[in-house]
């Protein structure tokens, strides 16, 4: 592994079997992530964009390994190196019990602030929980831990006997970052964490996000489909479309010169809060996404790209770097 | 400008939940003789208390425009836009006291078969979740032709070309064959095309599109927007209340902007100003908490605290617990929704010298 990396993926492939009939065969398969390799540099923010169905919520869910043990028939192929104080392992080769000493290094903030906290515990035992896995902390210290915990997203140590629904969407998401940061992770995978938010919360969740980043110089996957929120908080983007990469590169460069098609109808596509632009130059994208299940051959983008060719159904183009530390997955374009 | 379409006066919609603690000392809280009436006449309000959605709300909308609706979840946004076409549940929803004045008629005291003459033919919405409100058991072309059938009396199958031609319109490719689909067979983007259709099967002069586009991705987003746009064009005097969260969206698309917090107007104004100069602190605080890529900042400029319950809105100014710029006056008088411009209203104590 690169000494400034600490995950490493390697053509990562991901598969739904697709069962029917009587006996409930397999009869076809969803291909949600086709073949993606990418690398996450110590304390860097690396965002991953693209729209429902592209597969960017499962390469999060590969990636900290809880695919595999949630769903029996899922089928995932690749590398997943991490960095832990040992050594270097593999992800995808640990059985269960093995990735559990390794979970408290890597952790995942969820979409939903709903959903995704425990009705029936209180905050002090949802944020506890962790620490009673993966550490040997006594009573006493992990209720010190939960206190500092609180107190570090902006809550109180005293709301740790409340339960979930006294608290509104923005505060139950910094419940769900305390829960996260338990455990003192290296890696966080934060899956959409901002968008079930209002604006006014929203920003107040993401500068958060980037004081604990700093303060405890975490790692971050963030995945999201808010291209302006992704800009602000990531230093990499990557651009996923039908489960591949279109482009990675620089966060910024991406947003203000991208260089794959489909990113750039992506990207003019989003309504910016600015009247001026009104008139701006819009390239809209006719038809759907296909369905991963019937993915066209070749580039999964060529039935909706502008400038597709009859040879694009042929191959599935590999990312090529177009100008130092910018890649993009299409023969065609050029910085 | 244009001819007023619909005039919105002092309308209050209320919803009632139960509450007995706060019961025991709301009656001499109530100043509104409106809804000390409706506590005596209706028993079901016993031990109820009100949760003022929408509170006091007065707006026009001009023929020919985009108007958008702002706010956060909780703003009273939707529930006008409910209020419009009267389909919020009653129980536990009541409109208060206001008028609606459409075409010169008011909506509200008109009775609920009058008002399903005007619901589709004359005032039509788009929901925001395309998933739930198409009927999954019923062919797609049942559902539009049911809509134009109920307001028109044309054969059935004069209805049915009507339909082709309405998915045509909307950009379905082979409208033919996909009327005899059923909703499960479309996709998200789809489906919204769909509800367009049918919410513009018989021209309304009034489209009210609640989060049309919030559920959709982005590039659907941008082709169901020029849609909207596109067919408002084609007849002239009428109007889009364009409800939504998304300020990009009202950026693009709306003429004027109505901002709501707390079940009230906080401000009024054309479009571009509002984004170039906004002038309602929340407005600010709204405008710089959005990322801008074009900045280089580190920090986002949060608007602090949290969204306050609908039962504990503050007295007073609503936005004064998060309002950076509150003072003395803003904890003890509301203030009033003035016009500090030409059509531009604020509704903060900061502008009150300035008129």
């Amino acid at each position: 592994m690169n000494p400034e990396n600490i995950l490493e993926i390697k053509d990562l492939k991901v598969k739904f079997p697709v069962t029917g009939g009587l006996f409930l065969r397999k009869v076809a398969e969803v291909k949600a992530v086709d073949g993606v390799s990418f690398n996450l540099k110590k304390g860097e923010t690396l965002g991953l964009v693209g729209e429902s169905g592209c597969g960017k919520s499962t390469i999060g869910k590969a990636v900290i390994n809880i695919l595999k043990f949630s769903s029996h028939d899922v089928e995932i192929d690749g590398e997943i190196w991490m960095k832990t104080e040992t050594g270097e392992i593999d992800l995808n080769k640990l059985s269960r019990s093995e990735m559990r000493k390794h979970r408290g290094n890597i952790q995942m903030i969820f979409q939903d602030p709903y959903s995704s906290l425990n009705a029936r515990m209180s905050v002090g035992q949802i944020i506890e929980e962790p620490l009673l896995y993966h550490t040997n902390m006594n009573k006493k210290e992990r209720e010190e831990r939960v206190a500092w915990l609180l107190e570090k997203v902006g809550l109180q140590a005293e709301q740790s006997k409340r339960y979930p629904h006294e608290f509104s969407g923005g505060q139950r998401q910094r419940i769900g970052i305390a829960r996260a940061l338990s455990t003192n992770p290296k890696i966080i995978i934060a899956d959409e964490p901002v968008s079930a938010l209002d604006v006014s919360i929203q920003a107040q969740v993401i500068n958060l996000l980037q004081d604990l980043q700093e303060e405890f110089d975490l790692s971050l996957l963030f995945i999201a489909h808010d291209l302006s929120v992704v800009e602000h908080i990531s230093s990499r983007i990557a651009v996923m479309y039908l489960g591949n990469f279109c482009e990675v590169g620089d966060g910024y460069r991406i947003y203000h010169h991208p260089i794959h098609p489909y990113s750039k109808a992506l990207l003019s596509a989003v309504p910016l809060p600015n009247p001026k632009l009104k008139n701006k130059e819009r390239i809209i994208l006719t038809g759907d996404v296909p369905t991963p299940m019937n993915k066209p051959s070749g580039c999964g983008f060529r039935t909706r790209c502008p400038i597709a060719k009859p040879e694009c159904a042929d191959f599935i183009p590999p990312l090529e770097e177009k100008e130092p530390g910018h890649f993009a997955a299409c023969p065609y374009v050029s910085a | 400008m244009h001819k007023k379409l619909v005039e919105i006066k002092n309308l209050k919609t209320y919803f009632f939940v139960e509450d007995t603690e706060k019961q025991k000392s709301l009656h001499q809280e109530i100043s509104d003789p409106a809804l000390m009436d409706l506590y005596k006449t209706d028993k079901y309000l016993k031990n109820k208390v009100p949760a003022k959605a929408v509170d006091d709300v007065s707006f026009d909308i001009y023929e020919g425009e985009v108007l958008g609706i702002v706010g956060e979840s909780g703003s009273g946004k939707s529930v006008t836009a409910y209020s419009i076409t009267r389909l919020i549940p009653d129980p536990p929803g009541k409109i208060v006291s206001g008028e609606i004045i459409f075409k010169g008629k008011d909506l509200l005291k008109i009775s609920f078969e009058e008002m399903k003459k005007y619901r589709g033919n004359e005032i039509s919405m788009i929901f925001q979740e395309p998933m739930t409100s198409l009927n999954p058991v019923m062919k797609i072309g049942d559902q539009i032709m049911e809509a134009i059938l109920n307001h028109e009396e044309i054969p059935k199958e004069k209805a049915e070309k009507k339909a082709i031609e309405m998915l045509t319109l909307v950009g379905i490719p082979s409208p033919e064959k996909r009327l005899k689909d059923y909703p499960h067979q479309f996709s998200g983007g789809m489906r919204q095309r769909v509800m367009i259709a049918m919410a513009l099967a018989l021209h309304p002069s009034l489209l009210i599109a609640d989060e049309p586009t919030t559920a959709l991705d982005v590039t659907i987003q941008a082709q169901i927007l020029e849609l909207m746009l596109r067919l408002k064009k084609e007849r002239e005097d009428s109007a889009i209340l364009l409800i939504t969260h998304n300020l990009g969206v009202v950026a693009e698309t709306c003429d004027r902007v109505i901002v709501m917090y707390g079940g009230k107007i906080q401000e009024i104004s054309e479009v571009d100003p509002l984004f170039e100069k906004p002038l309602h602190p929340y407005t600010v605080g709204l405008l710089s908490s959005l990322p801008n890529p074009d900045l280089p900042m580190e920090e986002l400029k949060a608007i602090p605290g949290n969204i306050p319950h609908i039962l504990e809105l503050p007295k007073a100014c609503k936005f004064n617990t998060r309002c950076t710029k509150a003072f003395d006056k803003c904890f003890e008088t509301e203030p009033e929704l003035l016009e500090v411009e030409k059509n531009r209203f604020v509704r903060c104590h900061l502008y009150e010298n300035e008129k």
